[in-house]
């Protein structure tokens, strides 16, 4: 199997901060990675590097194929991504957002509504502007706009935080599927216990490098 | 990608204690000898002028100043166009430096046609084209150097004066074109700023020798501001080495080797 | 690096996007047009009415307050972008950065002409004006409003992540349409036989100066959405 993130010697700077301190990661098909590490370790910036949005100054990085150093913004469409930030307009709608967020994408309004549908957003809410629903619904939205794109790598920010009881198992759920269906998934989180029982792996990274990998348990290498 | 040089203590020469060079010194030199003779020939060799006596000598000021003004932003505007293609850090400090030395030498021009319009028509301003076009472009390039001043990464704080610099430039013949016609209208063309065809002998001479002494002195200051801005950046660099490491020893020491 | 319907597919899709904001959060209409009429009645009050020089004076006076009124505008659409991550999002989105500039200038030019619209009808009614020739003021104000929203979006979205944007963005923008206002002005005085001399030199330049930025910006965007 290839590697479909392969990151070697990563450095990324922040402003003149080495927030990546010199990343060495492989990640192949059809895994779930999870990302460990304390508060400001990189984990947010390993996703951002991977997504193409933060370039790095020295090292490689291959992600889907496509060379980072060389061409950041090729890889942008075929990965998803859930950060912290709702990348919603809180003013427009539930639906209209979707709507314009997955014809952005090049998918299709009927993505969008799937998404919704799949990420358990009652249809009470569509027509209610972002702004007025909860944290976790929101969440949700956020991650609905996410898959509609059917990403090939999805990475994901703390993607259970906000969420109850119901939406965690709905996003491992998620994470599952995505991963027997062939999607690569990399996610950071602090919910060691539920993690890492979906995870196939685990590293974890601190002080801007990956410290050191924790070998699939057994249950999940037969998944594999 | 910013080209960050990491440099170790042992490998880097020992830090230059000011910017000046041979050639600047030589270059110094021939400005300070072209502004001796200018000022000769333009304060007191030179005659008058028939109708405007002797306040015409403000023009061996005034005309160098625009010219170098025009020279420095033309500057800002190529090295910024080559940023944004070559996405090095000399054409970012270049343009920089540039706008600096264009704002300070736009300036005086303004000041001193202020002044030679309180000495010729009594008033310090008058809405006549150049002075007009001078105010606006002058506001133009202080904004530049606002943006500047934001601290932010470098790669994007270059580009942000990168997109004034082009952006403002075009504007310019723009300006200039809009200002001609609406004060065109109400005036005729004044003195300032031109150089009278009709100039014989020795003011001609005067006029050319303080237009060279204005150019070498803006290249001048050019050379030394884009130095400091140079010692600047690389005194920034210098801490990524120590930077990079104490990144790395945050991990904790319980699982923690570094990488 | 654009969907099947390529830039102007991606121009389309933000503009609408664009409009319907507007229409949701009613910046334009609930903010910015009550400005707009406050700087015309301010105007009033400083130039008394009744001694002539507000007549004299309303071409300026027009244009002056739609730039002011510009700039919030452009402050105001900018600032959502840059809220929420909305910039990773559009970055991630891989629509084209010249699709998304045109789609923004095109929701902008709308607004703003909307925006104008009610504003001569304010011009009409508080400063008693006439207007003749018609056709010359429509190309100027059209023309006049696509330079504007060519050279806003541009600023805009170059201070739309800095914190000192109120005070920014106003010190960019306004200096570079210098121009235009002074061609809109005076095209404008033409169109009221104020001035005797052809208006359309005037509306050219309005036109080259539209032309010039919004190519200018189609280029620039994408630099300015990456790293600005």
């Amino acid at each position: 199997m290839s590697a479909i993130v392969h990151l070697r010697s990563a450095v990324a700077l922040i402003g003149r901060f080495p927030a990546l301190a010199g990343v060495d990661l492989d990640v192949h098909a059809g895994e779930i990675l999870l990302l460990r590490g304390p508060n400001g370790a990189g984990k947010t910036t390993l996703l951002g590097v991977c997504a193409g949005l933060i370039g790095l100054s020295t090292g490689e990085a291959v992600v889907l194929g496509e060379d980072l150093t060389k061409n950041r913004r090729a890889v942008r469409r075929r990965v998803g991504l859930l950060g912290h930030d709702s990348f919603l307009y809180q003013d427009l709608s539930v639906v209209e957002n979707l709507d314009f967020w997955s014809r952005a994408a090049a998918a299709t309004v009927a993505d969008g509504r799937a998404a919704l549908d799949r990420l358990g957003v009652a249809s009470r809410l569509f027509e209610l502007p972002v702004h007025s629903l909860s944290a976790g619904q929101r969440r949700r939205v956020s991650f609905a706009a996410m898959i509609c794109r059917r990403p090939e790598l999805w990475l994901l920010d703390e993607p259970h935080a906000g969420l109850d009881s119901a939406g965690r198992d709905l996003v491992d759920g998620l994470m599952s599927e995505a991963a027997t269906s062939g999607a690569t998934v990399l996610f950071a989180s602090h919910e060691l216990d539920r993690a890492e029982h979906v995870a196939h792996r685990s590293v974890t990274i601190s002080g801007g490098v990956i410290l050191d990998e924790t070998p699939p348990s057994t249950e999940t290498r037969a998944e594999l | 990608m910013t080209t960050t040089k990491i440099q170790s203590a042992s490998t880097v020469s020992p830090a230059p204690t000011g910017t000046g060079s041979r050639g600047t010194k030589v270059l110094g030199g021939f400005a300070l000898v072209f502004l001796a003779i200018a000022v000769v020939y333009g304060l007191f060799i030179s005659p008058p002028d028939a109708q405007l006596g002797n306040t015409i000598r403000i023009i061996y000021m005034h005309v160098p100043t625009v010219m170098a003004a025009y020279l420095a932003f033309i500057i800002t505007a190529v090295s910024s166009g080559m940023y944004l293609w070559k996405r090095t850090e000399f054409w970012d400090l270049l343009g920089s430096s540039a706008a600096e030395i264009g704002v300070l030498f736009f300036a005086v021009t303004i000041v001193d046609g202020a002044l030679w319009g309180k000495v010729t028509w009594g008033v310090f301003w008058r809405w006549e084209p150049r002075l007009t076009t001078s105010a606006v472009l002058l506001i133009m390039y202080i904004g530049y150097l606002a943006v500047r001043a934001i601290p932010a990464d470098p790669r994007t704080r270059a580009t942000r004066c990168a997109i004034i610099g082009i952006v403002a430039i075009v504007n310019v013949p723009i300006v200039h074109k809009a200002v001609d016609w609406w004060r065109g209208l109400h005036q005729g063309k004044t003195v300032l700023g031109t150089i009278d065809p009709e100039m014989g002998g020795t003011q001609l001479f005067a006029m050319y020798s303080s237009l060279i002494a204005g150019l070498l002195v803006c290249v001048w200051l050019l050379i030394h501001r884009f130095r400091a801005g140079f010692l600047a950046e690389r005194a920034s660099d210098l801490g990524l080495d120590q930077a990079l490491e104490e990144r790395r020893l945050e991990s904790s020491p319980a699982t923690g080797e570094d990488a | 690096m654009s969907q099947p319907g390529g830039v102007l597919g991606d121009a389309l899709l933000v503009a609408r996007k664009d409009l319907l904001l507007e229409r949701r959060a009613k910046i334009g209409i609930g903010q910015v047009l009550p400005f707009a009429i406050l700087v015309l009645l301010l105007f009033a009050f400083a130039l008394d009415p009744d001694r002539g020089i507000l007549k004299l004076a309303t071409p300026g006076l027009f244009w002056v307050t739609v730039l002011f009124s510009a700039v919030l505008t452009l402050q105001r659409s900018f600032a959502l972008e840059a809220e929420d991550g909305i910039l990773e999002a559009l970055r991630l989105s891989g629509m084209s950065p010249a699709g998304i500039y045109l789609g923004k200038v095109t929701a902008l030019t709308i607004e703003l002409l909307l925006l104008e619209a009610v504003l001569v009808l304010g011009v009409a009614v508080l400063y008693d004006t006439k207007f003749l020739g018609i056709p010359l003021l429509f190309a100027i104000a059209l023309l006049a409003t696509l330079g504007i929203a060519g050279a806003g979006a541009v600023y805009g979205a170059l201070a739309a992540r800095l914190r000192s944007r109120e005070t920014l963005l106003p010190l960019l923008l306004l200096p570079l349409l210098a121009p235009v206002l002074i061609a809109a002005t005076r095209g404008c005085e033409v169109s009221l036989e104020r001035e005797a001399m052809s208006g359309w030199p005037w509306a050219a330049l309005l036109g080259i100066f539209a032309l010039v930025y919004l190519t200018l910006g189609s280029f620039l965007f994408r630099p300015l959405l990456e790293d600005a």
